[in-house]
Parts: C-alpha cells; sequence; structure tokens
C-alpha cells in the first residue's frame, strides 16, 4: 500500500502539481481511516490532502483514473477486463454489470446497438451508457497498440460513428410525442438541457475508456506525460485551440478579480502617511491622555489613465482581444481608459466599451464594427500610428500610460518610429506587448526593436500569466 | 486531549447527523468533515459565493451539539482582534488606584493576570472545555503577514501570550476555514489544511436541497426550478446563481402561488436568481429561445 501511494504521489509531482512531504503523510494517514475497498472515499481522501488548489483538480482526477486503473486489476479495486471479456457473467463482482452486459454485445447489429443506446439515455441507465460507451469504443476507435496518435483521435472516430446528434434529436422528438399537449418553448430547452447533459456524461465514459486502454498499451509513464496539459494561465494566446480560447475567456475574470482587489489592496496600504495628529489625540483621550495608540493618514496616489492601442489583424487578433478584456475587466483601478484598434487604419473604439456592461460583447463589436481598414488590410504600424499622433496626439498627457499591442511585423511598410518616441515625450510611460515568442522578434518583417528603442518597456505577453505580471507592473 | 472520543463513527454517520440538521452533504464533503474529525486537522473550505460553506461549519457545530466560535476576518485583522488583547484600560485603572500601596513588582504580576486578559474567537477556542467548533469565516480577506497568526493555532492547537505561558488546548476544537478565494493563500496555511471544494450541486442534489429547505413546495416544482438553474449556469454570466439564490427564488414561486412555472413567470422573477441587469437580459433571450 505505501508503495503504491508513493508512485501516485510521484506521478502526481510529475504531472506538476506541488506536492510536500506533510502532504505526503497526512495522505498516508487518511487512508488508515477510510474503508479502503470504497473508491470513491480513497479518492476524495487522497484529494483532501494532496490537492490543496482547485485548479488542478482535474489534473489529480485524471492521474487518479491512470494510476489506478491499470492497479485495478491486479488489487481487484476494478474488475477491469478488456470488453470483449469471457462474459462468464456469474463470478463478476457486485457493483460492476456493465462487464456482464459487454460480454453478450459482440453480436449486436449496428442497429442494435443504437437503438440500446438510444434508450440508455432515455432512461439514464448509467451501467448501460457504461458498458455501451465500452463497446462504442471496441467497435468504432479501431484502436491498434502502439500506434502513435492521441486519444483525440480515437475520440473522434468513436463519436462520428455513434452519431449522437441524431439520437438527441431523436431523445427531443419522443420527449415531444410524450407531452401531452404542446411543450412550450421553456420546457423544450429543458429536455434538450437534460439530455445533453446526459449525453456528455456518456463521452466522458468514452473518453476514460479510450484512456483506460491507452493506459494498458503504453504504461502508466508515458499516458501520464501526455496527460500533462497547461494551465489556463499558460496556453499561448497564438496557439490556443477554441477550447483553450473558452477556457482562457472564463479565467479571466477571476484572474482579473484577483488582481483587482490586491491593487486595491497594495493602493492603500504601500506606505503609511504622516501622523494624524488630531485622531492620534483623540484617541490618547481613553488611555487618561496617553497617546498609546498613534493614528497615521492614508496617501491616496492617484490612479493612472490608460490608452491602449492594439493591433486587431488576424495573427495578433485573439491576443488584442483578451488584453481588452482585461484591461476592462480591471477598469475600476484606472481613472479612465481608452481604447483603439487598428490594422492599417486606425479606430478609437470607446465607446462600445462605455455602451454595454458586458465586455464578451464589446469586444465582438470591435471586431466587427470597428473602421480599421485603409487601403488593403494588411497591418500597417507606421500609417496607424502617424494617424493616431495626427488625430489623438494631443490627448496624450503625461498621466497617461500608452500600451502599445502587437508583433510588429509591419509588412515593410516604413515604421514611423518617431511616432512613438514623440508618444513617449508627452505620455508618463509608453510600453510595448508582443504576443510573440522573444527569440522571433527582429526576424522577417517584425520591426520590434524599431519602436522598442523608443519605449519605456518592451514585454514579451505570451499567455494569461504574463499578461497578469504587466497589468500589476503598470497600475 | 480526548484521543479517543471521535465525533463521529463513519462517513455516512456524518452525513446522517448533517441531514438531521437539514444539510444535504455529499460524498466529497462528508468524506472530509470525518477526516478532519479522525486527523484533527483544520478544512479549508473554497468554492464560489453562496454554496453553503459558511452554512457546512454551522451545521457541522448543530448536528454534534458544539459551541460555535466565529472569526469573521476582514482587511486589518490583527492580534489583537484575533487573538488576545491585554484590557488597557482596567490596567490603568489598577496601577491608578494602587498608587501609594503596594509595590511595583506585585502590581505588575496582577495586572498580566487573566483578570485583564480579554480573549478573541482563537484563544477562546483553544481555552474552551465543552466541544466547539471553531469558523474562519474568508480567511482570504486577512493580508498575508496576518496569515501566520493562524498557523500556531491551527498546527498545535496552542497559543502563546507572552506574560502568561502557552495556552494549550483541552480539547481539539473542529476548525473550519472559508475562502472565497480572492488571492492565493499561504503555502504554509494550505499545508496544514484538508481541502475541501465546494462547487454548485449537481440537479439532484439541488432538488433535494430546495425540498428540504423549502417547506410546502412540491416536488415538480422543486425538479423545474433544479432544472432551469441548471440552464442558466451553463451560460456564461458574470455571477452565477448560487445556492442561496435557488431558494429565494424557490420561496418567491411558492408565495405567488406558482405550481409550474412557465417561461412568462420565470422570466418575471429571474431578479431574484441574478443580480446584474445585462445577466438577466441573457437568461431572458435565452430561456424564450428554447
Amino acid at each position: 500500500m505505501l508503495d503504491l501511494l508513493a508512485g501516485f504521489i510521484q506521478e502526481l509531482r510529475a504531472a506538476g502539481l506541488p506536492v510536500s512531504l506533510t502532504e505526503n503523510l497526512d495522505a498516508m494517514e487518511a487512508v488508515g481511516h477510510i474503508p479502503i475497498e470504497d473508491r470513491e472515499a480513497f479518492k476524495y481522501a487522497l484529494g483532501a490532502t494532496l490537492v490543496k488548489n482547485h485548479a488542478h483538480w482535474k489534473t489529480f482526477e485524471t492521474v487518479f483514473e491512470v494510476y489506478f486503473a491499470l492497479r485495478g486489476a491486479e488489487f481487484g479495486i476494478d474488475a477491469d477486463d478488456d470488453a470483449s471479456g469471457d462474459g462468464q457473467v456469474g463470478e463478476r463482482q457486485e457493483g460492476m454489470p456493465q462487464a456482464g452486459v459487454g460480454g453478450g454485445m459482440e453480436a449486436l447489429t449496428p442497429e442494435q446497438l443504437a437503438e440500446m443506446l438510444y434508450r440508455a439515455l432515455a432512461n439514464a441507465d448509467e451501467a448501460m451508457m457504461r458498458a455501451l460507451a465500452r463497446q462504442a469504443v471496441t467497435r468504432f476507435a479501431g484502436m491498434e497498440p502502439g500506434r502513435p496518435v492521441g486519444g483525440t483521435y480515437y475520440l473522434y472516430r468513436t463519436l462520428r460513428n455513434l452519431d449522437l446528434e441524431g439520437v438527441l434529436e431523436r431523445l427531443m422528438q419522443s420527449a415531444r410525442d410524450e407531452a401531452t399537449g404542446e411543450l412550450t418553448l421553456l420546457e423544450e430547452r429543458l429536455e434538450r438541457d437534460e439530455f445533453e447533459s446526459r449525453i456528455a456524461e456518456l463521452r466522458q465514459e468514452i473518453e476514460a475508456e479510450i484512456r483506460r486502454r491507452l493506459v494498458a498499451d503504453r504504461g502508466v509513464e508515458a499516458m501520464a506525460r501526455t496527460l500533462r496539459k497547461p494551465l489556463p494561465e499558460d496556453v499561448d494566446f497564438m496557439h490556443a485551440t477554441r477550447e483553450e480560447m473558452g477556457a482562457l475567456r472564463r479565467a479571466i475574470q477571476p484572474l482579473a478579480r484577483k488582481l483587482a482587489v490586491r491593487l486595491a489592496r497594495k493602493r492603500r496600504h504601500g506606505r503609511k502617511g504622516p501622523l494624524d495628529f488630531r485622531s492620534t489625540v483623540r484617541h490618547s483621550l481613553s488611555y487618561g491622555g496617553v497617546p498609546a495608540e498613534p493614528k497615521f493618514r492614508y496617501p491616496r496616489p492617484s490612479k493612472p489613465e490608460i490608452i491602449v492601442v492594439a493591433d486587431i489583424s488576424g495573427s495578433v487578433a485573439a491576443f488584442a482581444r483578451f488584453t481588452l478584456h482585461f484591461v476592462y475587466a480591471i477598469s475600476s483601478q484606472f481613472s479612465k481608459v481608452r481604447a483603439f484598434v487598428f490594422i492599417d487604419g486606425i479606430d478609437e473604439v470607446t465607446r462600445f466599451f462605455e455602451a454595454t456592461e458586458d465586455i464578451n460583447e464589446a469586444v465582438h463589436r470591435v471586431n466587427t464594427e470597428a473602421d480599421v481598414i485603409w487601403v488593403d488590410g494588411h497591418s500597417d504600424y507606421g500609417h496607424a500610428f502617424t494617424e493616431f499622433w495626427n488625430r489623438w496626439g494631443r490627448e496624450v498627457t503625461p498621466k497617461t500610460s500608452v500600451i502599445l499591442l502587437g508583433d510588429a511585423r509591419n509588412n515593410y511598410h516604413a515604421s514611423q518610429g518617431w511616432v512613438v518616441g514623440e508618444l513617449r515625450r508627452r505620455a508618463r510611460h509608453v510600453f510595448w506587448l508582443n504576443p510573440e515568442p522573444r527569440s522571433y522578434w527582429d526576424t522577417g518583417d517584425s520591426i520590434v526593436s524599431e519602436y522598442g528603442i523608443h519605449c519605456d518597456g518592451v514585454f514579451e505577453c505570451r499567455n494569461l500569466r504574463q499578461l497578469e505580471r504587466f497589468v500589476e507592473h503598470i497600475a | 486531549m480526548s484521543d479517543n472520543e471521535h465525533r463521529f463513527e463513519s462517513v455516512p454517520a456524518v452525513r446522517e447527523g448533517l441531514r438531521s440538521v437539514d444539510y444535504l452533504a455529499d460524498e466529497g464533503i462528508a468524506g472530509v468533515v470525518y477526516l478532519a474529525d479522525r486527523l484533527q486537522k483544520p478544512v479549508l473550505v473554497e468554492g464560489p459565493a453562496g454554496t453553503g460553506k459558511t452554512e457546512l461549519a454551522k451545521s457541522v457545530a448543530r448536528s454534534t451539539g458544539a459551541r460555535l466560535i466565529r472569526l469573521q476576518c476582514y482587511e486589518g485583522l490583527d492580534e489583537s482582534k484575533a487573538l488576545y488583547e491585554w484590557n488597557y484600560k482596567k490596567q490603568l485603572l489598577r496601577i491608578q488606584a494602587e498608587r501609594n500601596a503596594a509595590g511595583w513588582s506585585e502590581i505588575e504580576d496582577d495586572i498580566f493576570s487573566e483578570e485583564f486578559l480579554l480573549t478573541r474567537p482563537l484563544l477562546e477556542a483553544i481555552r474552551a472545555d465543552e466541544p466547539v467548533v471553531l469558523l474562519v469565516d474568508e480567511v482570504d480577506r486577512v493580508e498575508v503577514e496576518t496569515e501566520a497568526l493562524l498557523l500556531e493555532v491551527l498546527s498545535d492547537y496552542q497559543v502563546s501570550v507572552p506574560e502568561l505561558g502557552t495556552v494549550s488546548a483541552s480539547q481539539i476544537p473542529l476548525v473550519f476555514l472559508t475562502s472565497n478565494n480572492t488571492r492565493e493563500l499561504s503555502e504554509a496555511l494550505k499545508r496544514r489544511c484538508l481541502y475541501l471544494h465546494v462547487d454548485y450541486p449537481d440537479l439532484e442534489r439541488e432538488k433535494e436541497i430546495v425540498l428540504t429547505k423549502v417547506p410546502g413546495v412540491s416536488e415538480n416544482l422543486a425538479d423545474q426550478i433544479a432544472r432551469i438553474v441548471r440552464s442558466i449556469r451553463q451560460l456564461e454570466l458574470k455571477k452565477a446563481p448560487s445556492v442561496s439564490e435557488t431558494l429565494d427564488w424557490a420561496r418567491t414561486l411558492l408565495l405567488l402561488g406558482i405550481d409550474s412555472i412557465d417561461a412568462e413567470q420565470a422570466k418575471e422573477t429571474l431578479h431574484i436568481l441574478l443580480k446584474y441587469r445585462t445577466d438577466i437580459t441573457k437568461a431572458e433571450k435565452e430561456l424564450s429561445a428554447g
């Protein structure tokens, strides 16, 4: 048992979770207090002692599944043979009915399988769903030992064959038929949500099944390595998948909230002000005139004013979007925020953000309505900056911090670097954020250093973590 | 110390106990509470606002018949508010009253005795003879430096008062710390705690919660409420409806005498679930879009 746990903890550490020695000991003690055959309780005992950050919970769960699934067969926690197993129903452990069902499923035609799937989903029959997930993977995934493809590929193949969209429609249709009278829109939506959540459950079953088989094929270590996914704040803006984009968008709000709290705190407690004589004397009265509790005035530093000038051409659009989103999410920490976007023309977009409370919607409008095309819709930093200088240059004051966003890939146009120099002379600070890795700077048509020499700082800003650090720095 | 006396027999016993005071715990919650009792370790409870983190501590106290001592954290909380403080005013009076009589050393012994000690929640929990549950609420609101105050209490269940010596606990209090996650807590604090993340309940549990907490609500209505709330939580909102808001909504519907919600009624009462105008518009659109 001890070896088993030690191995598991090593695996967690390898997956990037910080597990200290005391936590290790706690986990050992904790599992001594719970019935070992209860897999759920076992998992929660380990979780409570080893994982102290909710963002890590998913990783923990995956590692747990991977690690204790393979050993399951040896230790009898989980009688988990191949689905095409021997079908000796009588000898199976209790609570594992799906294994019994799995034996008889080989003979089914695809139509029968689809029918069973439909019925399992309609009745929310979990055991049946698990068995079907297993059967579906055997049949459709086409897994071959040693083939170097990721789990997502198998998942895609399996799902394509199951046609879950069609099943959902069928479920909805039958719900409509069963209802007495017409379904109202609300009821229809609720039914749909219900079925969708069941289908999502099925998907998870299938994913787990595929993972289990990959583990059996490749071994725990290799599998755990492929499962090490970066946390949302470490995902690269420029190469995020659609799924990661969603995760990023959801991560922004809590991150911004944390940062705002931190900044507000810093502002209040940054340094103590001079002695507040009046207040000190007032408080000394309750000590018989002894000034036992000195009181201080708190300084009230002014909040900076921010102007964001962002390139929103295709290559860096995602980055600009996130930065705008983030800056506006903590706009309470600045006295004023103005936003400009450009490709080869430039437009002020502050009005979109002021018109609505919903930042998502504002960002969407920036992408669709801003007037940023001048000639051909290829980035031209030089023209955009000159334009900015002519139209709004006078509004930049010594209180303003200007943030320029972009990869400075100028398509070999004139750089007009003097504008940035002029801006710096007027503004408090000029910063440049570049979403490209530092090693790519000044390669090809990137001329970031031509602007960089005029800035107070040029920062690499590839993920949320770097963005957060930068914003904290300027506020 | 009462090593052989445990508050709970087993994990199911925890669930039963909590259910008897109308708190529906899921497997994870009950498991962690049970472990906290066995391992004599504090529990750090995190999760979105309004999912019953504080309620958990209160319910555990009620179900075990223990006294609840609560330390509400806020910015600027310090030793004198959390641990103990000398009653300076009383000390000054004492000195002035004795000005001519006794010598200084006697007075010194006297004014640093228990009579002049003002106990604050942490010290009180340690000194209590009867079983207590200590709730340190919203621990993320104190500064990182202040967190260190808690460490001695949480790991060794003792408080050092320089003038009096060390006060050790006569019984191990069950400690709950709650956090809304507005900042990362220090590693040192996390290491000493068991970690519990309380999320929004799933459909079945939410329905049960509505049924137990709102007397008079029908099974059908509770089911509908839970399902609509789940749908709303799936939207991308500024603030998803919490459990307490679900309960408020259920009560409202009950008062209005509604037994089966249609889209119109749902829309009219949405402002109880959602507190931002943009969120409400979004949810209205979604509910009527079908």
